[in-house]
């Protein structure tokens, strides 16, 4: 036990001294670090709880997006039946999570189905293997035909939605123009936002609470609002309502003229004419080509722009627009005009979000946070070593030396991991202080009663070290399994105290194996001790 | 002024060290060599004493229930700091209450300025919770900064109680299966019902403290599992390596002599643990306050007793050594040592 190979006691010490050595990008301003070479800039990154910062999980609204996909099966098997010529009763319902049409004539529903199952495609696109498909068309019998979508679809839509969902948030993130920000899917439904500094995240729960689905459409002139209000409403138009106080009412034709998707840019600006906030866009060629011979065929009429299904506002086509772009004046302010610009260039999130779980911590705190956690470890740590001096005098000062450097590796290990430091984090490591010695004491009492036992010094020594560490390892595996289920089921804060637990777990198994024996080795070879000092 | 404090310390220790090296210290024994309690017999006194401890800690759960936090019962909290250095609560209270979101918590910590604020959820989903919080930060107005903002809609605070909750149980079921490898069934067993003890009665604290029982609460239990466990393991260890090496010992004796050879350890790293917790608590600020109150609990008293009082003499009732012969005292430890 107290036998180590040169080579061995080498490996030990480099192996030691190299993970210590990574806590050192910590100790340097960032700018200094930024000139060191890749692998050495790793360090650890300070939880949201110490730096400040915003956390926000959004979900996606599930229900939104099964409501989508119905009322677009039931615009598919309008169509399809109408162009077939199939005569149904009483419409498409939307009910139940499925589309249900009855189909008038009793020999048509065989042909109806055929048709309709034309509709269902595979899922994962022509490649999919699965065999499942995205829709499910059956006979409900009494001529009725049900179309239902299968869980699998669903899932496979939410996946999808969520990684548009993503990308949208991310550009719209970063055009607050926030330091590393962390966008993270969570489950099958949220996305976890992170963003570091941010004090007030009101203003980018504004920007994230916005599908921004923009559309330009015709404004129907042939009813007046006041009587479509009063339910003579045709068919293919509907109500909608101004976005800006106070509430006017407008009758907008469904059909989409050119949708936000083909817009290229947008930027806020000021209209050269009356000076108030506009905002002017560009559309991509084909969205050019629509949007001209709309206004072409249109001129004198008024057209909508329409957000998120409110009306910013109806101009009256003077000329047709021709050059792909314009601009939109609502009663902006700059601010609320920057917002719409920044909308509009991230593109419209395919489904509503919601927020519904938010942390925000603010600079002053984060920074209180260190103080009283460096504090806190400071004084943990220099009751620890007093007590252990005190306690086993020259193997006090041994076991001091292995905590000191077990504190390193575990800074050293976190920086590596690149692992996110908490407050709770803090009070891990100070436990682990608490904790690391613990092994030494299993050594040192398991040395005094080997001597008590009549053992002379180095054999008593020997035999401590070879009975404790068998209890070190089992004793310290049982605190692992907690650290770890920690881990699995924590998040923020408490994830980092299973980190720093965990890590603590393993430097200290570490140092009790090796840098401790050999520290006592070292010194048993030297002084040939009669008696152990303990 | 406190690295003033701290260099002192530093130099203290230094010294401390040096002294320690050359020997000049006198060893301090906590625990006097030879100590041979009875620690088993107690277990006629501990374990009704626990069991009546338990059916208090769960039947106060039942009535006084936990202070569920916001990270399980959802809702609204804030963490104000007063422009003016001092939180005029009433005039706040006043400002808060017309908002007429239910009722609304003040609590003033830490010092005159820093006032927390507790909204209890909100009907209407995790969009009356944002609304809610709009609410707060408009009647606020300018005249305090906000520290800290937290918003839970009610799901998300349900899925984090049953995650925690099955934390816990997973963390119990993978120990007890680690164990059961390491050890006989009997051993797992035995730490499992220590391990359910230290968690009782660790419940039954935060029940009459009312602290916050949230993320970080579970976090203190599985710390509490870990820990007890970890002294539990250090005594089962020896109880094994005795089993092996005295064959004929009667259970009891056993046991009390498993003990008492690892008295000194369990108390000297107890002591240090609690210096590390002690410092944490004093120092470490309220966020984690509640977290070190719970863990100091269940760590240093309950951990402690359990393994010593519980878990090793609980072993009797599950059998182990059954068939051991109660022979004679031949071959005592004590007898031993002193050929």
């Amino acid at each position: 036990m107290l036998y180590f190979t040169r080579w061995r006691a080498l490996g030990i010490i480099l192996t030691a001294l190299i993970v210590c050595l990574f806590a050192l990008p910590n100790f340097f301003p960032e700018a200094t670090v930024k000139t060191w070479p890749a692998w050495a800039q790793r360090r650890i990154v300070l939880g949201l709880d110490l730096q400040g910062g915003s956390y926000l999980l959004l979900e996606v609204d599930s229900n939104y997006v099964k409501k989508e996909r119905l009322d677009q099966i039931r615009d598919d098997v309008r169509r399809t039946l109408r162009d077939a010529k199939i005569g149904f009763t009483g419409g498409v319902t939307v009910r139940n999570d499925a589309a249900e049409v009855r189909i008038t004539k009793e020999t048509d529903v065989q042909p109806a189905l055929a048709k309709l199952r034309e509709l269902s495609q595979p899922l994962g696109g022509l490649m999919g293997s699965s065999g499942q498909r995205d829709l499910e068309v059956s006979d409900a019998g009494g001529g009725v035909i049900r179309l239902s979508i299968p869980q699998a679809a669903m899932l496979d839509r939410m996946r999808k939605t969520i990684e548009q969902s993503i990308q949208i948030v991310e550009r719209r993130v970063n055009e607050l123009g926030t330091v590393e920000p962390v966008i993270q899917r969570q489950g099958n439904d949220r996305i976890l936002v992170q963003v570091p500094g941010l004090q007030d995240p009101t203003r980018l729960k504004e920007l994230l609470g916005k599908t921004a689905k923009m559309e330009f459409r015709m404004v129907d002139t042939s009813v007046p609002p006041d009587q479509a209000q009063q339910g003579r409403l045709p068919p293919e138009s509907e109500l909608l309502m101004s976005a800006s106080p106070p509430p006017t009412p407008y009758v907008v034709k469904k059909q989409v003229l050119v949708a936000g998707g083909d817009l290229t840019d947008a930027q806020a600006s000021f209209d050269q004419r009356t000076g108030e906030p506009v905002v002017s866009f560009k559309f991509n060629t084909s969205g050019a080509r629509k949007f001209a011979q709309a206004t072409q065929e249109n001129v004198g009429l008024p057209f909508a722009i329409v957000l998120d299904n409110k009306v910013i506002s109806a101009p009256v086509i003077r000329e047709p627009i021709t050059g792909g772009q314009g601009q939109i004046s609502g009663n902006f302010t700059v601010q609320s005009a920057n917002d719409l610009a920044i909308l509009l260039r991230a593109g419209a999130l395919p489904a509503p979000l919601t927020v519904v779980e938010e942390r925000t911590v603010g600079p002053g705190l984060g920074q209180d946070s260190i103080e009283k956690g460096e504090l806190a470890a400071y004084v943990g740590s220099i009751l620890v070593i007093v007590f252990m001096l005190l306690t086993y005098r020259l193997f006090g000062v041994f076991a001091n030396i292995a905590v000191a450097i077990n504190v390193a590796m575990i800074f050293g290990l976190l920086s590596l991991l690149n692992a996110t430091l908490t407050l709770p984090g803090i009070a891990g490591i100070v436990l682990t202080v608490g904790i690391a010695v613990d092994s030494n004491v299993l050594i040192y009492e398991r040395i005094r009663e080997e001597l008590r036992g009549g053992r002379n010094a180095i054999s008593a020594i020997d035999a401590g070290f070879k009975r404790a560490l068998a209890t070190i390892l089992d004793s310290n595996i049982t605190t692992f399994i907690a650290a770890a289920v920690l881990f699995y089921i924590g998040t923020g804060p408490v994830r980092g105290f299973a980190v720093t637990l965990g890590i603590g777990i393993i430097t200290t198994v570490f140092t009790a194996f090796t840098l401790t024996r050999l520290i006592v080795a070292w010194w048993v070879r030297w002084k040939r001790p009669q008696s152990v000092p303990i | 002024m406190t690295h003033t404090v701290l260099i002192g310390l530093g130099v203290l220790i230094a010294i401390l060290t040096v002294v320690a090296a050359l020997g000049l210290l006198p060893s301090l024994r906590i625990v006097p060599d030879n100590t041979h309690f009875d620690f088993t017999r107690f277990r006629r006194i501990s374990f009704p004493i626990s069991a009546a401890l338990s059916i208090v800690a769960i039947t106060l759960f039942f009535t006084h229930g936990l202070n569920l936090g916001i990270d399980f019962k959802g809702g609204t909290l804030l963490e104000v700091k007063a422009k003016s250095g001092v939180a005029d609560i009433a005039a706040m209270r006043t400002t808060l209450d017309a908002l007429g979101l239910g009722e609304v918590q003040l609590q003033q910590f830490g010092g005159p300025e820093n006032v927390l604020i507790r909204v209890a959820e909100q009907p209407g989903g995790d969009a009356a919770q944002q609304a809610a919080l709009q609410k707060l930060r408009g009647a606020l107005g300018d005249s305090v900064d906000i520290q800290r903002t937290e918003v839970l809609g009610p799901r998300v605070a349900g899925e984090l109680l049953a995650y925690g909750m099955l934390g816990l149980m997973l963390a119990i079921v993978a120990i007890l299966i680690y164990l059961w490898f390491r050890f006989e069934w009997q051993f797992a067993l035995g730490a499992m019902i220590a391990n359910v003890h230290d968690i009782v009665l660790t419940i039954g604290f935060m029940s009459i403290s009312q602290v916050d029982f949230d993320l970080t609460s579970i976090a203190a239990l599985l710390t509490i599992l870990g820990y007890s466990l970890n002294d539990t393991v250090v005594i089962y260890d020896r109880i094994r390596e005795m089993l092996r090496r005295y064959k004929k010992m009667p259970m009891p004796q056993l046991l009390n002599e498993s003990i008492n050879s690892t008295l000194s350890r369990s108390i000297i790293t107890h002591v240090t643990v609690t210096l590390a917790l002690l410092a944490l608590l004093l120092f470490g600020g309220h966020a984690i306050h509640s977290f070190t109150a719970v863990m100091m609990f269940g760590v240093v008293l309950v951990g402690t007793y359990t393994s010593i009082f519980i878990a090793a003499p609980i072993l009797i009732y599950l059998g182990v050594g059954e068939h051991r012969e109660d022979a004679p005292e031949t071959a005592t430890p004590a007898k031993k040592n002193k050929a």
